[in-house]
Formats: structure tokens, C-alpha cells, sequence
């Protein structure tokens, strides 16, 4: 292993987040806010407990993910699009890197600022609603692979694009909407018969599901099938990322 | 065998169906400064990105220091520095840590020190916590070489090195070049200035339509090809070339107020004694002689188009 490599590749990607730490961190916690102000107070105090939760706190798992899972793609989408779209690219195809080195660094790079912005989320909605972990454990360590498998799946948006509006494309039309229908803001038992099924085909219903099973204990589908599915997503990402650097697909021609 | 490089009938074709590379066959020797020479689109990037890993050949095989640059990519890499034609840096980033950031990427274990050492080799020290997004272009193109001297490589390519480069830093790369020459780094550059090549090149290859024309010692190579010509200054003009001096290769000069001899400095016998007598014996007077050796540029011109011996068209 190239471990310079992956060190400098990380810290490099490291300091991209610092510079921009307000932006970085900041925007979250307005948003997140305005989804508290919005759903939490004005519409949540119209709806009845979900499971025994209430409201206000039922949504913020579904925030956290939404956010998550939104700057996970961006910050690695954009980390390795950059490079390959001003041409500095160059460098990382002729250095002495292999694929795993160079997805470590980058993608471990988003990955921890997506940890850090779930975080800050989490202590943010402190501030609105009492919020208990059934199972604190579990909730970080699907914290942080909901991060790298995203970053991942970000990753393969970057080399795929081939401009910033390609870039933009999936995470607006694929992925706002797998998000919002996946059950961020409730339980798709609340769906009416078909559409809960239709729901099951989302992915994002499997990560929603079980990453609000660590905090209230409940699920809308078992635990293990969602840990499945996340374990499956994340494989088929590592395998399309192995795929493009040893065929050179849209980085080497 | 001493070559560091080694490309056999290595063979390029991008997806687009055209064909950078014919089969190109290349022995680079450890330790000597090589100048590809080749007009706009010839395969000189080509060649070089295949090298180092930018483009996968579509058949052939290159090695570097021994190591197949496919197959054992992490040691053949690990060799060589590598500084783009195009300006292409992280515009956010201070110039050190690009330097240092290159370093770690060849697996290199952080060293202050070295960069440093980089960095005032190529006047960059002053600039170092500066940004790259405000440096002008001429500094910008010294980052690229610091940072592909950051990892101590062993080859160093430079494409195009003096594209857009003002004199004081073209001055400035070509001691850096002579310096890592004495340190034994065998040096590439790609150019399709020709005083560059003449300047400090050891070997001069001319590469043109994805084909190399030539490999040769410079000096040889312009010994070899290289016409002069002794141009003769007349104090009456002529109209024409009198009919006794119809046997040499002669031509008019401008206004019939010169006549230029070409003549091959391989030739046992130049003629030139020859000719001065005959001149006198046709009655011409002359003011003055010069000679003129014929330089790279009209061996590389004649060789481009196909002809093996240039000369004035």
C-alpha cells in the first residue's frame, strides 16, 4: 500500500473542507433548522405520535440521512471531478496508486465530513426535541458507512460526468426523490397499500429504515435486510469503482 | 543494456479510430537529455502519456528501468517525474503543498527539506504559502516542474516545456535540466522549437505522423545531414549563372548580387577551391565569402517532408 499517497490525498481533500468550513458546516445546521421550524413545529404539531415518537423527534434521523446522504455525493463527486476537469487528474493516473488507494483517500475524505456534518446535525437537533439512541452504537457506525457507501456511489458520479451539469443531474432527479419518497419525513406504513410496496423497491427506504431502528427501536422493515441492502449497495460500488480504474473508463484513454 | 526506456512496437489508437502511434520502437539511455522533435499532432504527447500511464497502448510494450509500465505500473511510475504541457493545478492550493502533496503521491515519506530545496531551485521559494490561482504563467509552469521533481524521480518528461515561456524562465529550465543531468536523471522533452533541442539536447529523435523518422546523436546527426553553404557577394550583378559555372550546384542570391554554393561537408573534396579559381577565370568580382552551416531546422523541415536531405527549396 501506498500509504503518502493515501495520507496526502486525504489531507489535501481535508483542507478543501476548512477552507470552507462555514459553508461546510453551516448551511447543514440552517437547513436543518428550517426542516424543524417547518415540519417539526408547524406541521408536526398537528400530527399524532409515529410509533410512540413524536413528530419533531421522528424526523431527525430522516434530516440527518437527507443530509448525509446529499453531501456525501456532492463533496465526492465534486473532489474528483474538479481534478479531471482542470486536467490535475494527470497526476493521480501517473503516480504509482492503485485504485483502493486513491477511493481511501478521497472517498474516506467525504466520508468524514459527512460524519462530521451528521454529528453537528445531531447536536443541533438537540436544541429542538429530545432525542433518545436506542442504540448509539449502531447509529454511528451507520453513520459512517451511509457515508462511505454515498461518497462511493459520489465518486462514481464524478469520473462518470462529463460536466458540472452532469454533475447536478443525479443527485437532483435520482436521488432528492429517492430521498423524499424513501421516508425521511415518515413511516411508509403510512402509505396507502401499492405505494408501500412501490417503497420497497426504494433503496433509501432500507438505510432510513434502520438507521431510525437505532434510535426508537422500531423499523419499517428488518433490521437485516436493510443491513443487507446497504452491504449490497456498497459492494456493487466498490466493484463499478475497481471496473473504471482498471479499464481507464472516462479517465484514460 | 543501459536503456532506462524502452518502447517497442508500441502502437496507439484512441477510440476515435486515429492512430497516434505506428508501431513506434525507442531505446532511451540512462542518463542523457533526449529531444523529441515533431510538428503539432505528431505523437509526441502521445508517446510520452503512454509512458507515463495517462493513455493504455493498444499494443506494444514500454518498460521503464526495466519495469512494464502495465503490468508493474507501481515501480516504472515510482521513476519517473512528469511535467504536463498544459497548466493544470489545483488553483486553491499554496504552492508548497502542491510540491509536498506530489511527493506523497509517489509514496515518498514527507520531507520539508527536500521541497524546499525544489522550491528555491526553481525560484519558487518566496511564492511558497502564496495560492497557484494568482501566479502568473511563467511561475505556475515552475510549479509543475517542482512538483515533478518533488519524489526525486529518475526520468523526467517534460512535454513542451517552453510553450508560452518567457526567456528568464526558459534560462532558468535549461540550468535545472543541465543540473539534473549531472545528477544522472535522464531527461525527455518534447518541443517543435528546434533551438531548443540544439540547445541541449544529447540524441535528437523526429517524430512525425505517429512515426519516428530518426533517433541520432546530435552532433552527428548535423554532421551527417548538415549542408553548407558558402554564399559568394558579387560587385557587378548577374542576370544569370554563366555558362561555366554551369557544372556546380550553384543558384542566384537576391538581385543576382550573390551566388550560393551548397556543398556536403562529408565530401572528401568540397569544390570550393575549384569553384573560387573558376569564378575568377569567368571574370567575377567578388566583395566578400561567408559559409553557413545548414542547422537542425532545415534537417527536421527536409525530414518532415519526406525528404532525406533538405537544402533551400
Amino acid at each position: 500500500m501506498n500509504f503518502p499517497a493515501i495520507a496526502v490525498i486525504f489531507q489535501r481533500e481535508m483542507a478543501r473542507f476548512y477552507r470552507t468550513i462555514m459553508e461546510s458546516l453551516i448551511s447543514p445546521v440552517i437547513s436543518t433548522s428550517l426542516y424543524f421550524v417547518v415540519f417539526g413545529a408547524a406541521i408536526g404539531g398537528r400530527i399524532e405520535t409515529i410509533d410512540g415518537v413524536t413528530y419533531g423527534a421522528f424526523i431527525v434521523p430522516g434530516l440527518i440521512m437527507l443530509t448525509v446522504v446529499t453531501q456525501s455525493v456532492s463533496n465526492a463527486s465534486f473532489a474528483i471531478h474538479f481534478p479531471k476537469f482542470i486536467g490535475s487528474i494527470y497526476e493521480l493516473l501517473s503516480a504509482p496508486v492503485n485504485y483502493l488507494e486513491i477511493v481511501i483517500g478521497y472517498v474516506g475524505a467525504a466520508a468524514v465530513k459527512s460524519v462530521l456534518i451528521g454529528l453537528v446535525i445531531l447536536a443541533t437537533a438537540y436544541l429542538f426535541v429530545d432525542l433518545p439512541i436506542a442504540h448509539p452504537v449502531a447509529m454511528l457506525v451507520l453513520l459512517a458507512v451511509t457515508s462511505f457507501s454515498f461518497s462511493l456511489f459520489g465518486f462514481i458520479i464524478g469520473i462518470w460526468a462529463k460536466d458540472f451539469q452532469q454533475l447536478q443531474l443525479i443527485p437532483l432527479l435520482v436521488l432528492t426523490p429517492l430521498i423524499f419518497l424513501g421516508g425521511s419525513f415518515y413511516s411508509i406504513d403510512m402509505l396507502p397499500g401499492v405505494w408501500r410496496t412501490i417503497a420497497l423497491f426504494n433503496p433509501v427506504v432500507y438505510l432510513m429504515s434502520v438507521f431510525r431502528w437505532s434510535f426508537f427501536d422500531t423499523a419499517d422493515v428488518p433490521v437485516g435486510v436493510s443491513l443487507l441492502a446497504i452491504a449490497l449497495f456498497t459492494a456493487i460500488c466498490l466493484a463499478v469503482v475497481w471496473w473504471i480504474f482498471r479499464t481507464g473508463w472516462r479517465i484514460r484513454q | 543494456m543501459s536503456a532506462i526506456v524502452s518502447v517497442r512496437n508500441l502502437t496507439k489508437t484512441y477510440s476515435s479510430g486515429f492512430q497516434a502511434l505506428k508501431s513506434v520502437n525507442l531505446e532511451i539511455e540512462e542518463g542523457e537529455i533526449l529531444a523529441l522533435l515533431g510538428p503539432n499532432g505528431a505523437g509526441k504527447t502521445t508517446l510520452i502519456s503512454t509512458i507515463c500511464g495517462l493513455v493504455q497502448p493498444t499494443s506494444g510494450r514500454v518498460t521503464v528501468g526495466g519495469h512494464d509500465v502495465v503490468r508493474d505500473y507501481r515501480a516504472a511510475r515510482g521513476l519517473i517525474g512528469l511535467v504536463p504541457q498544459e497548466i493544470t493545478l489545483e488553483p486553491f492550493e499554496k504552492v508548497a503543498n502542491a510540491v509536498a502533496f506530489s511527493r506523497g503521491l509517489f509514496g515518498k515519506a514527507p520531507d520539508p527539506a527536500r521541497v524546499e530545496t525544489v522550491l528555491r531551485q526553481l525560484s519558487l521559494w518566496d511564492k511558497k504559502d502564496s495560492k497557484i490561482m494568482p501566479l502568473s504563467g511563467g511561475m505556475k509552469r515552475r510549479v509543475l516542474i517542482a512538483k515533478a521533481l518533488a519524489h526525486d524521480p529518475r526520468v523526467l518528461f517534460l512535454d513542451e516545456p517552453s510553450a508560452g515561456v518567457d526567456v528568464e524562465l526558459r534560462k532558468d529550465m535549461w540550468n535545472v535540466v543541465a543540473d539534473l543531468k549531472a545528477q544522472g536523471v535522464t531527461i525527455i522533452l518534447t518541443t517543435h522549437y528546434i533551438e531548443e533541442a540544439e540547445a541541449i539536447a544529447d540524441r535528437v529523435g523526429v517524430i512525425n505522423k505517429g512515426e519516428i523518422l530518426l533517433v541520432e546523436d546530435k552532433a552527428s546527426l548535423m554532421r551527417q545531414m548538415g549542408q553548407k553553404q558558402l554564399h559568394v557577394e558579387l560587385t557587378e550583378p548577374l542576370s544569370e549563372i554563366p555558362a561555366a559555372l554551369a557544372g556546380y550546384p550553384l543558384a542566384l542570391g537576391p538581385e543576382g548580387r550573390s551566388l550560393v554554393y551548397t556543398y556536403d561537408t562529408r565530401g572528401e573534396r568540397t569544390g570550393i577551391v575549384t569553384l573560387l579559381s573558376d569564378l575568377r577565370a569567368a571574370g567575377l568580382q567578388m566583395t566578400d565569402l561567408s559559409t553557413r552551416q545548414s542547422s537542425l531546422e532545415d534537417i527536421f523541415v527536409g525530414l518532415v517532408r519526406g525528404q532525406l536531405v533538405g537544402g533551400q527549396a
